[in-house]
């Protein structure tokens, strides 16, 4: 099962938390918001990536199962 | 006003409304006839299933812009077990889009027939058709053909207008559902795509009012008639706003796959066409070579532009592409629903990149700021209102790569000193967002 990790752009204020907590996976703008620099987030990181999640001030991030099929574009 | 040469007068959406005529239901009738519909629900599977054959056969795709096959579209959610409400997007809250206003003033008819084969085809029980507040002469049109034909269809669904605010997001999908659902008019953030989109306990099916104007021609005369009227593959035709470096702007329907050029000239350019924007402030930007292009999914893809909306802004070489692309970008940054960061932020950010360089004022490597703002602005909105800002000075920026890289030395282009000929409109942020 892989795993995504996705950033709910509406919900996030940019308190850079997750980039201090997995600075692996998050790095952040000029503004502060988060990039992410490794979307699949690989087993070594899952222990981190869910710490972000859990902690993210603005429950902005999440876990999604990567569904293996193509994806309608638009 | 139409260009191709085989033609079915009564296969046009803006049949009879020459001169700016609105056409009543009577007058309406004269020129369509009767809509074919279903008599009784125990036809209505058979029916449905023909009628999306026949949009299948028509080659129609959206005319919102999204440009998918609406017969895909519609297959996807017929037949079902979910309830549907149909909801008609009229909002064409893009400034250079005029298509949409055009139909729902002088053809509303149309727009209220596609609405009820929708309905038909969906067992949906309402109809909600949305204009954007700021357009009465729409909005009052489409109430009073909605009180001609009665409240209620002639398949006993329930018709009613809504008028959200007329700001530049809140025609997005999921920005006018949020609405409809007693929400803000902000798109909403959907993280699995093809999102599915409720209003209350029901599924909200958004169509727009082209594409839903358009499927009350294909259910009269057939799919294979609408799609022998264009003159390529993707044939049919279509609603396109003119505007720009023309001295004639305004809405033609022309034959999917005339050469650009041909649409063009039909606006009376006002001098050498330099560039073309596509679909919209959030569109392409094609040069000159795009003239021969035929309009159409197949004819302007190699040039990485699609006919979106139909909206065709003409530049030419008596203003500067560059400030005329600066003053979108400020325009658009300005449009953003204030949700997310890097739109917040970043649109702003590129906008006055862009101003530097067309003012040729080069100071710390703009050109490298410029880039770097566009990589990291691109797929981080919730919805595509950045995505499209970066496409549109992209694009820009290789069309006009000439005065582009002149103006990163400090020499102007020869019309930087000129006015610049786009009229833009005031920005909605005086408006409420309910």
């Amino acid at each position: 099962m892989k795993l995504e990790i996705k950033v709910d752009p509406v919900a996030c204020d940019g308190y850079g938390h997750c980039a201090e907590v997995a600075p692996e996976i998050f790095s952040l703008d000029e503004w502060g918001y988060p990039i992410i620099r490794t979307p699949m987030v690989p087993p070594a990181l899952l222990a981190i990536a869910n710490l972000a999640v859990k902690q993210c001030p603005r429950k902005a991030l999440h876990l999604a199962q990567v569904v293996e099929a193509p994806s309608r574009r638009r | 006003m139409t260009s191709p040469g085989t033609q079915n007068p009564q296969l046009r959406l803006l049949a009879g409304t020459e001169g700016g005529r609105r056409l009543n239901h009577a007058e309406h009738l004269a020129i369509h006839a009767e809509l074919p519909l279903p008599d009784a629900h125990r036809h209505a599977e058979h029916w449905a299933q023909d009628f999306v054959k026949q949009v299948e056969v028509s080659g129609l795709t959206g005319r919102g812009g999204g440009g998918f096959p609406t017969a895909r579209k519609l297959s996807g959610s017929i037949g079902g077990h979910h309830r549907h409400i149909v909801v008609i997007d009229a909002m064409e809250g893009e400034p250079a889009a005029q298509k949409d206003s055009v139909l729902a003033a002088y053809a509303p008819h149309l727009i209220l027939d596609g609405a009820e084969l929708l309905a038909a085809a969906l067992s949906a029980t309402e109809v909600r058709i949305a204009v954007a507040r700021d357009n009465p002469a729409a909005s009052s049109s489409i109430e009073a053909a909605i009180a001609e034909r009665g409240r209620r269809g002639r398949r006993g669904a329930q018709f009613s207008v809504g008028t959200p605010p007329g700001r530049y997001v809140a025609g997005e999908e999921s920005a006018l559902v949020s609405w409809l659902d007693n929400g803000d008019s902000r798109p909403t953030y959907r993280p699995s795509k093809p999102a599915v989109l409720t209003i209350g306990r029901r599924r909200a099916y958004v169509e727009n009012a082209e594409t839903t104007a358009t499927l009350a021609l294909i259910a009269r005369h057939g799919g294979g008639a609408f799609a022998a009227q264009g003159r390529d593959r993707s044939g049919g035709m279509a609603l396109v706003t003119l505007s720009g470096a023309v001295s004639e702007p305004g809405v033609h329907e022309v034959a999917v796959g005339t050469p650009l050029g041909e649409i063009i000239a039909l606006g009376r350019p006002t001098g050498s066409v330099s560039g073309i924007l596509l679909g919209g402030y959030g569109g392409t930007f094609v040069g000159p070579e795009a003239l021969t292009a035929p309009w159409s999914a197949d004819g302007l893809q190699p040039l990485g532009g699609a006919p979106g909306a139909g909206v065709i802004i003409v530049l030419s070489d008596h203003s500067c592409g560059i400030a005329e692309m600066a003053r979108i970008a400020d325009w658009m940054a300005r449009e953003s629903a204030g949700q997310c960061g890097p739109c917040v932020f970043g649109l702003p950010a590129l906008a006055e990149d862009l101003s530097l360089v067309a003012a040729a004022r080069n100071k710390g490597r703009i050109d490298v700021r410029l880039q770097a703002h566009l990589d990291v602005i691109e797929g981080r909105g919730a919805c595509a209102h950045p995505d499209g800002v970066v496409r549109m000075v992209r694009s820009g920026l290789s069309v006009f790569r000439k005065d582009v890289a002149a103006h990163l030395e400090g020499r102007r282009c020869a019309s930087a000193t000129a006015p610049t000929v786009l009229t833009l409109p005031a920005n909605t942020g005086v408006l409420p967002w309910r």
